[in-house]
């Protein structure tokens, strides 16, 4: 079980409010990715949950009972930090063993879970060896190892991957997601990548300012964004947001276009514009129009046997009904 | 420093700093243990030869057995006191309190007291069975007061020495433990790990690097005590506070035996060499030298 309640959880530091009162129900099983830019108080909101800092303010519940109050150990969750936080003087297998022995869990069953544990991560061959003498990427799963055995109601994850090359990087977040399928265990994770967010998330929390923006599948936060800042946010390349007259057409404040949901032409269309920077990456092409009017630079993503190039003139055309509108608030209409 | 033209560049240039120090080094050794086979009475010259005479009245005066023991057990006592005390009033200097930075200096302050004046304000203000602090504290429970110097002189001088050592000891190990990953601690604590079990496991590893660096310095210094002895103490009453520098001493320049003080150097060196290297077999594998 791992069912985590927030009720106006709130966070300040002296003066300063990181976290103004927010809700927020994980349901059991769930894999939730908060993700928001650097400051946004993700990571404290984590902290939070894991009682490493105490709330300013409401509750926390966990499995229906109220742990606002319970220590970290006493909460049963695990936490995989982003330096991994592993003992540097202790084996693999002692790092690992490390939260059962606290635990008082016999020899036997210890060395069981070890087993196990070290299997699903493909640890076997370097139980003996130190955190010093691991790759990245064998530390990172050290660290998870440590999470496993102890058998937690959820895992949080703090920017786990950011200390990984990019090749490694997918690697592990490929296997954290087959974890996920394979315990079934609650998890939230904090990562500022929104790739990340929407690759592995069941439900995307949108976080700014400590702020919640919004929260949702990662396709309901791609078809749907309730704000500018998540539509902003959300998305590879980023959406490509206008005001001005070409909003005012719409009868919006702002209008937001994403990069895939524009169609090019090299005779006609809506907008007319030249190609400062294209990208050609075989399936796909990208292509940054200037001297539109609209915006500095307008992300337009083409398929991968669009020929234009550097200089080339250019014509763009929205798909109509792809279009975001957004009032002076900031706020979807 | 890649090609052999920067190599020899560099031996080059390092080479008169090291004839330096190794001549600096090698010429006093050289003629202490050259005096060491002299009779040279400084009253009486000329000097003369004598082998092995002097290293054999060395080893058998009744005050070398004494004098070694004391040596041992006085290094041994402050190392034990600065250590474990250093490693507490590192902790508490390490957590966030109010007036940090003055109490760090007023801790590290001893340090910078030399031996003979913290020895004699130990003596005079602090263990004087008269006038001292401690007489006063005695009385004042209603107890006999201690003579410290003459009834526990070698206890008074390691209390002594080690007040002088406890700030350098505290001050290397409050650096070590600024630089403990907090995330290990915390993820030793969400892994259910008390205070004590994180001490043990986390925080007395990181420090035993800094704990061999602290031993080993201090070791060396501290086989070489003389000041705080000299100016308390002088040695008694009997043999109970004299230890390897300040036999020699005794021999050599309230003797005039400079041959017999030679020696008495020689052996000296050849005991902190012994002590170095139990010391570095024990503790020095901490440091992957």
């Amino acid at each position: 079980m791992g069912q985590i309640t927030l009720e106006n959880v709130a966070k300040s530091f002296g003066e300063v409010e990181v976290i103004p009162p927010l809700d927020l129900t994980i349901e059991d099983g769930e894999f939730v990715v908060f993700v928001g830019p650097s400051g946004c108080g993700k990571s404290t909101l984590l902290r939070l949950i894991a009682g490493l800092e105490d709330v300013s303010g409401g509750k926390i519940v966990i499995d229906g009972s109220d742990a606002t109050q319970a220590s970290p150990a006493k909460r049963g969750l695990a936490m995989v930090f982003q330096s991994y936080a592993l003992y540097p003087h202790m084996s693999v297998r002692k790092n690992i063993a490390f939260p059962m022995k606290m635990a008082g869990i016999d020899e036997a069953e210890q060395k069981r879970r070890i087993d196990s544990a070290a299997k699903a991560l493909n640890l076997t061959d370097y139980l003996d060896r130190r955190p010093g003498q691991l790759s990245g990427g064998q530390r990172q799963r050290v660290a998870i190892g440590r999470a496993i055995v102890r058998e937690p109601a959820a895992f949080l994850f703090d920017e786990p991957l950011s200390n990984l090359d990019a090749a490694l990087r997918v690697g592990m977040r490929l296997e954290i997601s087959e974890l996920h399928n394979r315990l079934k265990t609650t998890m939230i994770y904090v990562t500022h990548d929104q790739v990340e967010a929407m690759t592995m998330a069941d439900k995307i929390v949108v976080l700014q300012a400590g702020r919640i923006e919004q929260v949702g599948s990662p396709l309901e936060l791609y078809r749907n964004p309730r704000n500018v800042f998540v539509a902003g946010f959300i998305g590879s390349p980023k959406m490509n947001l206008f005001t001005g007259a070409a909003a005012v057409e719409y009868g919006a404040e702002t209008i937001g276009v994403r990069p895939e949901h524009v169609s090019v032409s090299a005779d006609s269309g809506k907008w007319k514009g030249r190609i400062g920077v294209s990208e050609h990456l075989g399936s796909d092409s990208f292509f940054y129009v200037e001297d539109t009017g609209l915006a500095d630079a307008v992300t337009v993503r083409a398929d991968g046997e669009v020929a234009f190039r550097h200089g080339d003139e250019i014509w763009l055309t929205p798909a109509e009904d792809k279009i975001h509108r957004f009032d002076k608030n900031g706020d979807r209409m | 420093m890649a090609t052999q033209r920067a190599h020899k560049a560099a031996r080059l240039m390092i080479s008169p700093s090291v004839i330096l120090l190794l001549a600096w080094m090698i010429i006093p050794l050289g003629t202490t243990i050259y005096f060491s086979f002299l009779r040279y009475n400084i009253l009486t010259p000329p000097a003369s030869w004598t082998g092995f005479e002097n290293y054999y009245y060395f080893l058998t005066d009744p005050a070398f057995i004494p004098a070694l023991v004391n040596t041992l057990v006085l290094v041994l006592g402050v190392l034990a006191i600065t250590t474990i005390g250093g490693i507490l009033l590192a902790l508490l200097l390490n957590m966030e309190f109010w007036g940090q930075g003055i109490v760090r200096i007023l801790v590290i302050s001893p340090f910078f007291v030399m031996p003979t004046v913290s020895a004699l304000v130990w003596k005079n203000m602090f263990m004087n069975p008269v006038n001292g602090l401690f007489a006063h504290l005695f009385r004042a429970f209603g107890l006999q007061p201690v003579d410290f110097l003459s009834t526990l002189p070698l206890l008074s001088i390691t209390i002594m020495v080690a007040w002088a050592w406890l700030p350098f000891a505290t001050l290397i190990l409050l650096t070590a433990l600024q630089s403990l990953d907090s995330e290990q601690m915390e993820a030793a604590e969400m892994d259910g790990a008390g205070w004590l079990s994180r001490f043990i496991y986390l925080t007395l590893p990181h420090l035993t690097r800094s704990i061999t660096v602290v031993v080993l310095i201090q070791t060396i210094f501290l086989l070489a005590v003389f000041a705080e002895i000299y100016v308390t103490t002088a040695g008694g009453p009997g043999y109970a506070s004299t230890n390897i520098p300040f036999l020699i001493y005794n021999l050599s320049l309230k003797q005039f035996d400079a041959g017999m003080g030679a020696a008495g150097g020689v052996i000296a060196v050849i005991i902190a060499n012994i002590v170095a290297f139990f010391l570095m077999r024990a503790v020095g594998k901490n440091l992957e030298l």
